[in-house]
């Protein structure tokens, strides 16, 4: 029970639940009366004929300084130039031109807005209205009436007395809009088959859309060029695209691949991975502790591109999700469910890096089949 | 038959003479309000929606401002599609903003440089049209607070409220397809999220993003078709339901706050013709120039800042527009060990809840709610006049509770920022978000329902003592006590007018005469329970009684509290009645 609950003899009567909000009998109190609308008091530009002149002069000024706003605007636009910047104090440089038609713009509507605001504050009538309001719901006759006229109709047409009709037209507007859907459904967009799990690591993809097996350097973005073992320092990160992807592809091509065949390269001393079997797994898919991983967020698909060199983690910057590279880039914090997959790296005849394989699993955000 | 003759033209026998306009005023708006008349007959209809009272309140322009800003987006999009073009085709930026040139970027990113930099006014533009669109879901998510603090959802204006929560939900995806327009890095990093969300669908979600991508992200249709989208089929859908509002807002006649003279069956305002015109009008002009000024001197969207998109550039701090932070926050605090394989298929969870069910469930929950307050408190009848929100402690309550759920999540949106500024570890400021997502909430409750019952003895407390005036006075005895000015009866009025609510009880005939619980029990028991949480311990308006009791009293110090205590009942102003009490 609650503090200021006093048990007393003064308790009403609870409402049964089926009388809704009907009061109950016993105790619900007397109430105090409406006493109508306050007497109304007059503003000083009713009374003084003085005050209304002022009232009157102060909304002129303000439609008049609206016209002049619009002729600020008017020369604003043609003397300024779009690329003359101007500062302001306070809020830093600016494009003088969008600041002279703006403020024109402001000035020629705020005069307008308070001038009528102003006018109807003083000069209009301040007495208020009373309107009389009405239930919504339409009297009982015309109630019946509209449901009388429904079932004439389904009368008068034959609708109940036919059921065949009444069958095969619910029928036909039940499925008339499947050709509409059908085609939208059908056309949007190609069917993704096997495109969410194969990036440009797999090699040279072919007319019948069938990828051929093939080791790309992995080049870096976005200077395109290959990188040598030895130029990858404890410490540095770098951005990786494969081989012939920035030459060879165009327009949305291009972007497709590099959306999902971005990683990131790094180097840590080959006894910092852990003693685990990811932290084994990762030293041995990379090459003297180079390793690659997919720079796509498994989360949602954001670039991973925070490292931190002392600790080793990559950190998203979209939700901040994790991953520690030393021990095969688990999640160790954030949203993302899974860890980042890794890219199995070598060396070749050159000293250039190399994948010796494509990505084992589908990078970036999980979907439904990924496993499959 | 007539035999006399008459010339074609005259007036026939029984014809009258043509009708002179009654008055003067009527011959001069007469021509062509006639003209239109005498083929419309609108005459009758815009009279009466000239005559029509709307009530006058600042927290009634909130809607006025939504609307306004809304028209003012809509009219500067209008102009953005001049030069805007979307496409996603490949140019080489040749256009006067320096740092960009030779770069290759996508048509609808160089035609917004060129809207920016080439059009004359161009930026002007675009920014009323960010700044008119931020604008607008501010001023509908305060309005929608404002009718849900006051009761205005309640019968016979529930439809009213669930086209509010759809004009709203439609507003955010709106204003998400716009921001993804320009694509610069900042858009196109929140598409690629979106194609996240969408892959984390459970079964179709790799197929939903290829036919909406037309293929791999990004792919070149999702521009146009987000074009499509943001100019045409929303807008439609925005307007059709903006209208669809007001008419009902008119057909219902505004709501207003209870007050000497008002009552639930009349409205007390001001008329349309000339009062309420004026005002709506300037107050257009005031929204509008507002917005002017303030695209003149704050840079909204520079889009120039983080260049072109590319799938792999990161962009650190990086946020979404305001109202979009919520889904965003949840997806920061979602934690990843949620995502499970089952039978090999994956169950993304930490996206699906953030991103695909946190939007509709927070509307699912918001449509609802008039129907459930109905069910609970059995209240089937039209209210007009506002509830003042002390007065519904629990609905405040629940309001504050799921605002600051909002809030949180909103917030968490931040904790990279956070963690910057004020120099805490990131994942702290996670666990401590993650928390207070279920904890806030609740306190938020509890002490907003306090803070009502509490002004609410506060009010009782003024309309029995009257007003504390300020003035301290020595009494015969040489005690000081301080001189309390009684309420004239229009004062009075609005502490006292609201009803005491009683919680529904359960029927003593729970079980018929053969001992078998009546169907439905439990349904009724729930709503009994609900009914008790809503109105249980509620705090009643001070009755005439009570009033008297306390002049008669002398000692107004003593009544009041002695009221408030539970042995000493006589006078019993807080009153509560448990359901099961009985
Ligand atoms: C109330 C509804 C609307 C909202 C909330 C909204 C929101 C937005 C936002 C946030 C942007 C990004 C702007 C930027 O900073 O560049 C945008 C861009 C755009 N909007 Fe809208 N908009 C609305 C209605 C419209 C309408 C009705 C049209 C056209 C008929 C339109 C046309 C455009 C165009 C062409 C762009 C791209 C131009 C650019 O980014 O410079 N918008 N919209
Ligand atoms: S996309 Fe990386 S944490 Fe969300």
């Amino acid at each position: 029970m609650n503090d200021h609950t006093p048990q007393g003899e003064h308790d009403s009567t609870p409402v049964p639940l089926n009388q809704g909000h009907v009061q109950g009998t016993g105790g619900i109190p007397e109430r105090f009366e409406n006493p109508g609308l306050p007497p109304h008091v007059h503003r000083a530009s009713d009374t003084d004929e003085q005050a209304a002149k002022r009232a009157e002069r102060t909304i002129a000024g303000l439609f008049g300084l609206s016209m002049l706003g619009t002729v600020l605007f008017l020369v604003a636009y043609f003397m300024v130039d779009v690329d003359e910047m101007t500062f302001v104090p306070g809020i830093g440089d600016m494009s003088l031109s969008n600041l002279l038609l703006g403020l024109g713009l402001a000035l020629a509507l705020l005069g307008i807005g308070l001038g009528a605001v102003q006018w109807a504050k003083t000069l209009m009538p301040d007495e208020e209205v009373v309107e009389m309001r009405h239930p919504m719901r339409s009297s009982d006759e015309a109630r019946e009436g509209f449901v009388q006229t429904i079932l004439d109709g389904g009368e008068s047409s034959q609708l109940t007395r036919r059921p065949l009709i009444k069958a095969t037209l619910g029928g036909a507007l039940g499925l008339f809009s499947l050709p509409l859907l059908v085609q939208l459904a059908g056309s949007l967009g190609p069917l993704p088959r096997n495109d969410l799990s194969v990036t440009f690591w797999n090699g040279e993809k072919g007319e019948d859309g069938t990828w051929t097996a093939m080791q790309r350097r992995l080049h870096l973005d976005p200077e395109d060029r290959p990188i040598k073992a030895s130029d990858v320092t404890i410490g540095s990160v770098f951005h990786v695209l494969p081989e012939g992807l920035q030459s060879e592809l165009h327009g949305a091509e291009k972007l497709n691949e590099i959306t999902k065949a971005s990683v990131l390269v790094m180097r840590l001393n080959p006894d910092e991975f852990q003693d685990t079997p990811q932290g084994r797994k990762a030293r041995d898919w990379g090459y003297q502790g180079i390793v690659a991983y997919s720079k796509v967020c498994t989360h949602v698909g954001c670039p991973v591109g925070l490292y931190e060199q002392t600790t080793h983690h990559l950190l998203c910057p979209c939700h901040q999700s994790t991953f520690d590279v030393t021990n095969d880039c688990e999640v160790i914090f954030g949203p993302a469910g899974r860890p980042l997959p890794q890219l199995k790296i070598g060396v070749d005849a050159q000293g250039y890096l190399i994948a010796e394989q494509s990505f084992q699993e589908p990078v970036g955000p999980s979907f439904w089949e990924r496993e499959s | 038959m007539s035999t006399t003759a008459r010339p074609a033209d005259a007036l026939r026998a029984d014809d009258t003479t043509r009708r002179e306009p009654a008055s003067p005023g009527l011959k001069k708006v007469g021509g062509v309000a006639g003209w239109i008349d005498d083929r419309t007959g609108a005459a009758k209809g815009v009279g009466y929606l000239m005559k029509k009272v709307f009530p006058d309140h600042w927290s009634f322009m909130l809607g006025e401002i939504a609307m306004y800003s809304m028209i003012v987006c809509m009219l500067t999009g209008v102009f953005l599609t001049l030069w805007f073009d979307p496409t996603q085709g490949e140019v080489v930026y040749e256009g006067s903003y320096v740092p960009l040139q030779g770069v290759e970027m996508s048509r609808a990113y160089a035609s917004t440089l060129d809207i920016s930099f080439d059009v004359k006014g161009g930026l002007l533009i675009r920014q009323i049209h960010h700044w008119s669109a931020l604008l607008f879901i501010v001023a509908l998510s305060v309005h929608m607070l404002r009718v849900f603090f006051t009761g205005a959802f309640r019968k016979p204006r529930e439809i009213n409220w669930v086209i509010g929560c759809l004009l709203s939900m439609l507003a955010l995806i709106e204003g998400f397809a716009g921001y993804s327009l320009p694509d610069d890095l900042l858009s196109g990093t929140g598409l690629r999220a979106a194609q996240g969300f969408m892959l984390s669908a459970p079964v179709i979600g790799s197929y939903l993003s290829y036919a909406l991508f037309g293929g791999g992200f990004p792919g070149e249709d999702i521009i146009p078709r987000l074009y499509s989208l943001h100019i045409l089929l929303l807008p439609g859908i925005l307007i059709a339901l903006f209208t669809a509002h007001i008419v009902l807002v008119a057909v219902q006649k505004h709501t207003q706050y209870p007050g000497p003279g008002r009552t639930n069956d009349n409205v007390v305002g001001f008329p349309v013709m000339p009062v309420y015109a004026a005002k709506a009008g300037g107050f257009f002009f005031i929204v509008f120039g507002g917005i002017a000024l303030i695209s003149s001197l704050v840079q909204i969207n520079a889009v120039w800042v983080h260049g072109p998109y590319m799938p792999n550039a990161t962009t650190a701090g990086a946020q979404p527009d305001w109202y979009m932070l919520f889904p965003d926050g949840a997806l920061r605090l979602l934690p990843g060990w949620l995502e499970h394989t089952t039978f090999g298929f994956t169950w993304a969870w930490p996206v699906i809840i953030g991103s695909l069910l946190v939007i509709p469930l927070f509307y699912a929950g918001m449509i609802a709610y008039p129907f459930i307050e109905a069910w609970v408190t059995g209240d089937q009848r039209e209210h007009h006049l506002l509830d003042r929100p002390r007065n519904r402690p629990v609905r405040t309550g629940l309001g504050v509770a799921a605002f600051t759920l909002w809030a949180v999540l909103t917030f968490a949106s931040s904790n990279d920022i956070m963690a910057i500024k004020f120099d805490l570890s990131i994942n702290d400021i996670t666990n401590a978000l993650r928390v207070l997502t279920f904890v806030g909430p609740l306190i938020a409750f509890w002490a907003t329902r306090r803070i009502c019952l509490s002004l609410q003895r506060h009010d009782r407390e003024t309309v029995l003592h009257g007003r504390e005036s300020g003035m301290i006075v020595r009494g015969p005895d040489g005690d000081f006590h301080e001189v309390h000015e009684p309420l004239d009866p229009y004062e009075r009025w609005t502490l006292v007018q609201h009803e005491a609510h009683e919680p529904l009880q359960l029927e003593a005939d729970e079980v018929d005469e053969n001992g078998v619980a009546r169907k439905g029990g439990a349904k009724r028991k729930l709503r009994a329970r609900l009914s008790e949480f809503y109105y249980g311990g509620a705090v009643h308006p001070v009755t005439p009684a009570e009033l008297e009791a306390a002049h008669h009293d002398g000692h107004e110090h003593e009544a009041i509290e002695s009221a408030n205590r539970a042995d000493e009942s006589e006078v019993d102003p807080v009153r509560s009645v448990g359901a099961e009490r009985h």
